[in-house]
């Protein structure tokens, strides 16, 4: 009962393609989990599966610690990547209507909406027609949509894209406000930077399977290698240091600047090695920085996916 | 559940209704109509009232009193002046035409060397007239040469119609067939427009919720299924609407038109049913006339109307759900309307079809092997049977078991082309991108 939604060996073709194969997946309860992968790995089939737009062909999925039925529709926001609006209708008009569809009364609906409109501050668009407003300004008015029946399970497909960096950021906050407020969170997107951001757990989905998931910290750990970024106020030549630093560990990437006796270079240590390099350099040089490099959700989604490739 | 659909079909009733083209098409259509009739009538009474005047020169003995103006056709008459004369003046005046009737000894001699010039081929109506005229005269005197009186003659000249009756005895009246026909055609015909003007609209409407991405949001909250059916009769409501509304002020306006014209409807349709009879004795004819008048709106009257329209609300219904979950499959299988071209043929085809052998074959035969085929296959049942259906159910009329059969056909077609139409809908409203071929289609079907 940790779990929003669990799946299990969920498996869907269309034809020969085959969409998602075998994938299971444990979505924690309040938290925000990236489902992450290249353009055409089977995440938006997924996310239908959820939605109920479309249906598995093997493998059983759990909401909330039932299986998933019709009425958990009502419990679930999505908003979709390709998203729009009808474009002659008024926003007011529309929103309500999408509302009601998701089972809201049309009081409480009219209630919630205008409380967001206040919040987003874009009161004043009631009657105005789609077609009259900006990108930005619709995709913020699918924002609200998507959220205003307070669903347990949000369902966010790039959320971010048609969004200025202001109002990104605005989306973004009341994401995490979302998140706070205990509804747990899918963000499906291929943009790393925001998933380092807001991601808690994240699953890798890649030509159609699953190839990596768990909380995004332990990821990390088990991605780094040992790498350091080192630099060092020298006392003496910087040559001569470097020169017997690479007989013993294997020097990356170097960088020496004569004048200010300053040398920078990214090493592989042997693991638990650290104390005594440090105490080794401490001899030679005051020590600017030592750090362990930690891989970026973007480097771990490149690397894995290549060695993915690589595999077959 | 079907709280959603409800919601459903009133945005798709009000987009529909409150859309500006929808609006303006309501409101110009009956003025359009009744604007089309009124110029009809005019441009025929003009056309009906343009003389044409033919100069007769005439050497002859004959026809002195025969040549009397008759509808759109007058003469003048020359005397005295040569053929090359009266050309050049006939010419001069700007005359239709001229008849030349040489000397002769006999009318027969007459009549065989008279000459019509004009300047161009001659009307067909013109050449028509005359020749009457020259027959009447030509019968006639071959009846006096025989020894028949000009009184025994006009006897002899009255038009013969048949009595007819059917078999249980009731009189009845030539041309009912094709009246009946033509009503049960009419609603045929109507069903035909209907589902074509609104088939297309959704989809459009269908096309449009694709184009403006807005399709995955909505199929979040509601099944595929439930948005088409919504779509379907939210559709179908404003185009009831819209009828309505033509109806009622394309007749408010008719009868306004006629009353400020002092058009009086009774009189021309009782023109045109005179018209055989015209000529001959018409006093002797008005008493039969009349009679066959009440014939005439006996058997309208015995129309079994209630038949007819519940019949008609069945196939319109049926038929509408069949045709427009196809139209809205098409909507979803293309990302625009360009590409729907290729697809709408098909469906058209079938509805042609149905009208045009309603009205070759069904109007002459209501109840032959073609008639009965066409009502029977369901695509185009809906015309066809209610072609048929104005000469009633049993004998005379339409059997019942092909009734019940028909019914019972477009309801199992319903069924099954309804649930395939919403599978296509289900897979194209989510695929973007390329125009699919037939045989993509037939795949989405097992997806």
């Amino acid at each position: 009962m940790d779990d929003i939604l669990v799946a299990e060996n969920v498996s869907k073709t269309y034809g020969n393609y085959t969409a998602l194969s075998n994938i299971s997946l444990k979505i924690p309860r309040n938290c925000i989990y990236g489902l992450l992968g290249p353009n055409g790995a089977g995440k938006t089939t997924f996310i239908r599966i959820i939605n109920q737009i479309t249906y598995q062909d093997e493998g059983r999925i759990w909401f909330n610690g039932e299986p998933l039925a019709p009425k958990h529709i009502s419990l679930i926001g999505y908003l979709p990547e390709e998203r729009g609006l009808y474009k002659s209708m008024k926003v007011g008009e529309q929103a309500l209507y999408l509302a009601q569809l998701k089972g809201l009364s049309k009081q409480e609906a009219k209630r919630r909406l205008k409380y967001w409109f206040e919040r987003l501050d874009i009161g004043d668009w009631w009657n105005k027609k789609i077609q009259e407003l900006s990108k930005g300004m619709a995709q913020k008015i699918q924002f609200i949509v998507t959220i205003l029946h307070q669903p347990k399970l949000l369902i966010f497909d790039e959320p971010f894209s048609g969004f200025d960096p202001i109002n990104a950021n605005i989306i973004k906050d009341e994401i995490l406000q979302l998140k706070e407020q205990g509804t747990s969170i899918i963000f499906s997107t291929h943009r790393m930077e925001s998933v380092e951001e807001l991601c808690e757990y994240i699953a890798l989905i890649h030509k159609s399977e699953k190839i990596l998931d768990g909380r995004l910290s332990d990821i990390k750990k088990a991605y780094k290698n040992n790498i350091f970024n080192v630099g060092l106020q020298l006392k003496e030549d910087g040559d001569a240091l470097l020169h017997m630093l690479n007989d013993k560990f294997s020097i990356l990437s170097s960088h020496y600047d004569k004048t200010e006796k300053q040398l920078d270079f990214r090493v592989q240590l042997p693991s638990s090695h650290t104390a005594e390099v440090l105490a080794e350099l401490s001899d030679h040089a005051n020590i600017n920085h030592f750090e362990e490099t930690i891989p970026s959700a973007n480097d771990i989604f490149i690397q894995t996916v290549k060695d993915k490739d690589h595999d077959g | 559940m079907t709280g959603k659909l409800a919601l459903i079909i009133k945005r798709e009733y009000l987009a529909k209704v409150r859309n500006r083209s929808f609006i303006v098409m309501t409101i110009l259509s009956p003025l359009l109509i009744v604007g089309m009739i009124v110029l009809i009538a005019y441009l025929t009474k003009i056309n009906d009232n343009e003389a044409r005047v033919v100069s007769v020169l005439n050497e002859s003995g004959f026809f002195q009193e025969q040549f009397r103006p008759s509808q759109g056709l007058s003469y003048v008459h020359f005397d005295g002046i040569s053929l090359e004369q009266a050309q050049d003046s006939t010419n001069a005046l700007e005359y239709y035409g001229l008849l030349y009737l040489p000397k002769g000894g006999t009318l027969e001699e007459v009549a065989q060397a008279a000459y019509l010039y004009t300047k161009e081929n001659p009307n067909t109506n013109v050449t028509q007239t005359l020749e009457g005229v020259f027959q009447q005269q030509l019968r006639q005197n071959r009846l006096v040469q025989l020894g028949v009186s000009p009184e025994q003659f006009s006897e002899v000249e009255r038009p013969f119609e048949i009595n007819l009756a059917t078999f249980d005895g009731e009189k009845s009246v030539k041309g009912i067939n094709e009246i009946k026909a033509f009503i049960g055609g009419a609603f045929g015909y109507a069903i035909m427009m209907f589902i074509i003007i609104y088939g297309g609209f959704v989809m459009r409407s269908v096309i449009e919720e694709k184009t403006s991405r807005i399709i995955e949001v909505i199929i979040s909250s509601v099944k595929p299924f439930q948005l088409m059916l919504g779509k379907i009769i939210g559709t179908s409501l404003a185009g009831i609407t819209q009828f309505i509304i033509w109806i009622f002020s394309a007749s408010i306006l008719l009868l306004l038109v006629l009353l400020f014209l002092d058009i009086d409807l009774g009189a021309v349709a009782a023109q045109t049913s005179m018209a055989p009879g015209m000529g001959s004795n018409v006093s002797q004819f008005s008493g039969t006339m009349s009679k066959e008048m009440i014939l005439y709106t006996r058997e309208i009257i015995n129309i079994p109307w209630i038949l007819l329209i519940g019949s008609f609300l069945i196939y319109f219904i049926l038929g509408y759900l069949i045709y427009s979950s196809i139209y809205a499959a098409i909507g979803a299988a293309v990302d625009n309307e360009t590409d729907t071209q290729q697809f709408i043929f098909p469906i058209i085809l079938p509805l042609m079809l149905a009208i045009y052998v309603g009205f070759f074959s069904v109007f002459n035969n209501p109840h032959g092997p073609i008639a009965v085929g066409f009502s029977l296959f369901p695509l185009t049942s809906p015309i066809v049977m209610l072609m048929r259906l104005p000469g009633g159910i049993g004998e005379g009329g339409v059997p019942l078991w092909q009734l019940l059969l028909s019914i019972a056909l477009l309801v199992v077609t319903f069924w099954g082309i309804v649930s395939l139409a919403a599978k296509i809908y289900r897979v194209g409203i989510l695929m973007y991108g390329k125009r699919p071929t037939y045989k993509e289609l037939f795949k989405w079907l097992r997806y």
